[in-house]
């Protein structure tokens, strides 16, 4: 994996070319060439780039000058916070639409909301987000359109939740970046409500004579949560990813605005760690999936601890 | 009970073609019926964008700067009309959705036909020689499906750099997966049926009967798959192209389009960006609708 | 209420399903009672109605059924006009439900405490959770669960099939209630732990008064249980008397093709009697008597609904020719 990344990367273009100042002399485009370590082979210079990402350490950007691994880490934060206020956003406000559609699947108001996640899946994100800061910045004027506003320090993180001016530029790019996955839950929360009122257990709860809402908000929703969490913590990764578009398109300042414009200017080492980084990501988002799946379930928890 | 009811709701037997039923199967949905009739529209107007467009917006003998950034509807000094407005060269919108249209749909279908080819070798050799190849090949389909699209797409594009043809090696080898883990599905399903035995038994070639019989079983499944995917890339398409690495600025897709608006959107030309979107979303959607309905009309399980 | 209103009166209950394929009369003028502290066999074969009979009675028949007409009188108090709410406010509270298969019935995300304490606090809020608690271990140990402390803290899945029908009746028991309806509660477990949920049953209603309606298809679960036995055929009670008395002397020709093709010690040798065909949709049901088709003894008569006759002492039929010969041979 990191083999192709890094043969890849390399052969993309010659970031010399774009480094330089086209005037400066030979001497200076050799010690340049020298300081990035762009005159060994290719081969020394993966073994090179290898060594140094065992010790942390994926290079230096050759625009910014500074610790690749560095730029990224600080992004990091910005990244986090869109992707988890999108998942919020989308079990709030997805699981109670699905929900909804499941109890009542022949309702016109449940058909409104499925040819509505149908609209949410087939959506261009960034094209919905560009609508989004036309209509709410642009036109009503109610919204800012970029950036990250006012930040605060919480355990040495940046973070804009706390601040009304953060809150109000997060609002729009999480929506965004939800969207896609709202419609994902709630379809998952149609399909799991569906198949579970027509469970004896559900029957049963009745038969006691429960409350219709507890019915659903307890015996029901206990159950289809297993599966919308399992699937968003998959999907956690695919908003990471896709906070790349988002964040281009509302010039939030996280790790996904950073790889596009990195792409932009060839700048490499970025690309190499940014990818390295999310790889990692992947790797922990599936293993805390794991253990989040075994606590909702007993019937996978408690398997697991009699072994 | 369910026995007698199976047997006094036998309907009596209908003489009718297999397309015959197709057909009415899927007429069943009204507004699948209406996503397909959009859907061929918008696959006319791609084919023959440059016969019927009212301008060639990229003739830069006609393309006057002096139209440039006109609300829909206004009428230029040559007496056209641009119904979708202008952009911010003078381009007339409508054409260059029309022309746009044609590179996305031209991207993204081919992109499909190719990994449909690719995928489904792989998944039917995957299905039909079984053992370590299997698990190999599926074991790489997996860690790819793992990551998302958009992610592998760009660590490609990262690789390849831009241009028409690395965006579609990319989408290519985005979707491929996707077309070999449907086809090992069901191939496996069909392997084990009996005429494949007696295809065996009868000494038919490897390539024989990996062809000529289990492939066509594998077709409905496909066939869905194919449209989901075709909508898929052309989406992931407009999203690099927007994003500025996917296809280059001479061949202006409807994600090129939609980026070039939003350069001017800030100052309220609201249009540059937002007729290419719908037009985008149009076709995503309608290729979804009638993927959607292709599904449940193919499925075995949900038929009458 | 005077002291001889049943616990239980059924009156001319019809439930309908209206499907795409047509309305499948499901439940089609049912009409019996269950008196204080009685039990009642409702009998019949798959499809004959005898589960939506009791899903009727405690207001829950899923779509696309409906009640369309009747009245079910608990303590004469005809339930088919109360409100959602009050019937939600009687459901597990007055009249209890255990349903078939154990495996399903208990919601298997949740501890078997949560599932019990719920039942009690859905009808009194003002019970604490610790009094809640107490009542339910109490009512793990009625039906004979070991350790029930510990019980009360494990999932459904911890629990076998029995176990788990154990647990089921508790939560039925837990509210005391007048009546309860058990919907083939054995058929899914195996024949010795049949035997003890039985024995628990029984012992139950002896000792609290408890009413009970048991719907099974096997003779042999009611023979040792009921008072009383309902058999039902094609949505319709075609006989319905005391337990010993139909079962010695069966007078409708259906309820004597099923006892006839129940094995025995004295048939043992001898070919079982099998009713002829199968059992009818209740999709399109033919004109008149159900069983006609299947009945040796149906002729043109048969073509029209035969009404309910009483041809001997606390006895239902509905049949135009009933075998009156007490000594006839069953299953002849």
């Amino acid at each position: 994996m990191s083999l192709i990344v890094f043969v890849g990367v390399n052969v993309v273009g010659d970031p010399v070319d774009m480094l330089i100042n086209p005037e400066a002399d030979q001497a200076e485009i050799q010690r340049v060439i020298r300081d990035l370590g762009l005159d060994r082979p290719l081969h020394e210079q993966y073994l090179f780039f290898v060594g140094n990402a065992l010790e942390g350490d994926l290079g230096k950007s050759f625009i910014f000058g500074e610790s690749a691994l560095k730029l990224i880490v600080q992004r990091i934060p910005a990244t986090f916070e869109l992707a988890l206020t999108a998942l919020i956003l989308a079990v709030v406000i997805g699981v109670p639409l699905g929900v909804y559609a499941g109890m009542r699947p022949t309702a016109i108001s449940s058909r409104t909301i499925m040819a509505g996640s149908i609209l949410g899946f087939s959506l261009p994100t960034f094209w919905v987000g560009l609508m989004m800061i036309m209509v709410f910045a642009v036109m009503l004027g109610w919204l800012p359109s970029t950036g990250r506003g006012d930040t605060v320090e919480v355990l040495g993180i940046e973070v804009s939740f706390l601040t009304l001016d953060g809150l109000s530029h997060l609002l729009m790019p999480a929506l965004n970046l939800a969207l896609l996955k709202i419609s994902l839950v709630i379809r998952l929360a149609r399909a799991g409500t569906r198949e579970a009122m027509h469970q004896d257990y559900v029957k049963f709860a009745r038969a006691k004579g429960l409350s219709e809402s507890r019915v659903i908000l307890v015996h029901v929703l206990k159950n289809i949560m297993i599966p919308v969490v399992t699937v968003l913590g998959l999907e956690f990764g695919s908003l990471i990813a896709f906070s790349v578009v988002t964040e281009t398109v509302f010039a939030w300042p996280g790790m996904g605005k950073l790889l596009i414009d990195s792409l932009h200017n060839l700048d490499r080492p970025i690309i190499v760690a940014y990818l390295m980084i999310i790889v990692l990501i992947f790797v922990i988002i599936n293993l805390i999936v794991d253990v989040l799946y075994s606590v909702l379930d007993p019937r996978v928890r408690i398997k697991d601890a009699g072994q | 009970m369910s026995e007698t009811v199976d047997q006094s709701t036998v309907m009596p037997a209908k003489v009718e073609t297999p397309l015959q039923r197709f057909i009415s199967d899927f007429s069943d949905n009204k507004i699948a019926v209406v996503a397909f009739v959009v859907l061929v529209a918008i696959i006319f107007i791609a084919i023959f964008a440059p016969w019927i467009s009212p301008t060639d917006p990229y003739d830069l003998a006609k393309v006057s700067i002096l139209d440039s950034k006109l609300e829909p509807g206004t009428t230029s000094m040559d007496g056209v009309t641009f119904w979708l407005g202008t952009d911010s060269a003078g381009r007339d919108l409508l054409s260059s959705i029309f022309y746009g249209l044609r590179i996305s749909l031209g991207v993204g279908v081919m992109s499909g036909i190719i990994a449909l080819c690719i995928g489904s070798v792989i998944g039917l050799i995957a299905a039909y020689y079984g053992g370590k190849v299997d698990t190999l090949i599926m074991r790489v389909v997996d860690i790819q499906l793992s990551f998302p699209a958009i992610l592998v797409a760009l660590i490609l594009i990262s690789v390849l750099g831009t241009g028409v043809d690395k965006v579609i090696i990319a989408l290519v080898l985005v979707q491929w997966a996707y077309y070999a883990r449907t086809v090992r599905g069901s191939a496996l399903v069909e392997r084990n049926k009996e005429y494949i035995e007696a295809a065996t038994c009868l000494a038919l070639g490897n390539n024989r009967i990996v062809f000529r019989h289990l492939m066509p079983n594998c077709l409905p499944p496909l066939i869905v798959v194919g449209t989901v995917q075709t909508a898929h890339a052309i989406s992931l398409e407009a999203t690099l192209s927007f994003l500025g690495v996917g296809l280059p600025i001479t061949e202006p897709s409807l994600g090129l389009l939609i980026a070039n608006g939003f350069e001017v959107m800030l100052s309220g030309l609201y249009w540059v960006s937002f007729f290419p979107g719908i037009a985008l979303l149009v076709t995503i959607v309608s290729i979804n609708l009638v993927g959607d309905q292709l599904r449940d009309v193919l499925n075995p399980r949900l038929q009458k | 209420m005077s002291a001889d209103t049943p616990t239980l009166d059924v009156r001319e209950l019809k439930t309908h399903f209206f499907t795409k394929a047509g309305v499948a009369r499901a439940v089609d003028g049912v009409s019996f009672t269950v008196g204080k502290g009685e039990v009642v066999g409702l009998v019949g074969e798959s499809g004959s109605g005898k589960s939506v009979t009791g899903f009727s009675i405690i207001g829950l028949v899923d779509p696309p059924g409906r009640v369309v007409s009747g009245e079910v009188l608990y303590n004469g108090q005809n339930l088919l006009d109360l409100s959602d709410e009050g019937m939600r406010k009687l459901r597990g509270d007055r009249i209890a439900m255990i349903f078939q298969d154990p495996m399903m019935t208990l919601n298997p995300v949740l501890r078997v405490d949560t599932q019990m304490v719920e039942t009690i606090r859905a009808h009194d809020p003002s019970v604490s959770k610790t009094d809640a608690l107490a009542r339910a271990r109490d009512a793990l140990g009625q039906v004979g669960i070991p350790a029930p402390d510990e019980r009360l803290r494990s999932y459904p899945h911890q629990f076998s099939g029995g176990m788990r029908q154990r647990v089921a009746i508790a939560i039925a028991l837990l509210n005391k209630p007048d009546l309860i309806i058990a919907d083939e509660p054995t058929t899914a477990l195996d024949v010795t732990i049949q035997g003890q949920i039985l024995y628990e049953a029984q012992k139950l209603c002896r000792e609290t008064g408890t009413s009970m309606i048991w719907i099974t298809h096997d003779l042999a679960v009611v023979a040792g249980l009921a008072d009383k036995i309902c058999v039902m055929y094609g949505g319709r009670i075609v006989e319905q008397g005391g337990i010993d008395d139909v079962l010695d002397h069966p007078v409708h020709p259906y309820t004597r093709g099923l006892l006839g093709s129940v094995p025995g010690h004295n048939t043992r040798g001898q070919r079982l009697y099998q009713i002829p065909g199968m059992a009818p949709s209740l999709l399109n049901l033919p004109e008149g008597c159900a069983f006609q088709a299947r009945c040796p003894r149906a002729d043109s008569a048969c073509r029209v609904e035969p009404e309910i006759t009483k041809p001997v002492e606390g006895r239902e039929v509905r049949c135009f020719h009933p075998h009156l010969d007490r000594n006839e041979e069953v299953g002849a």
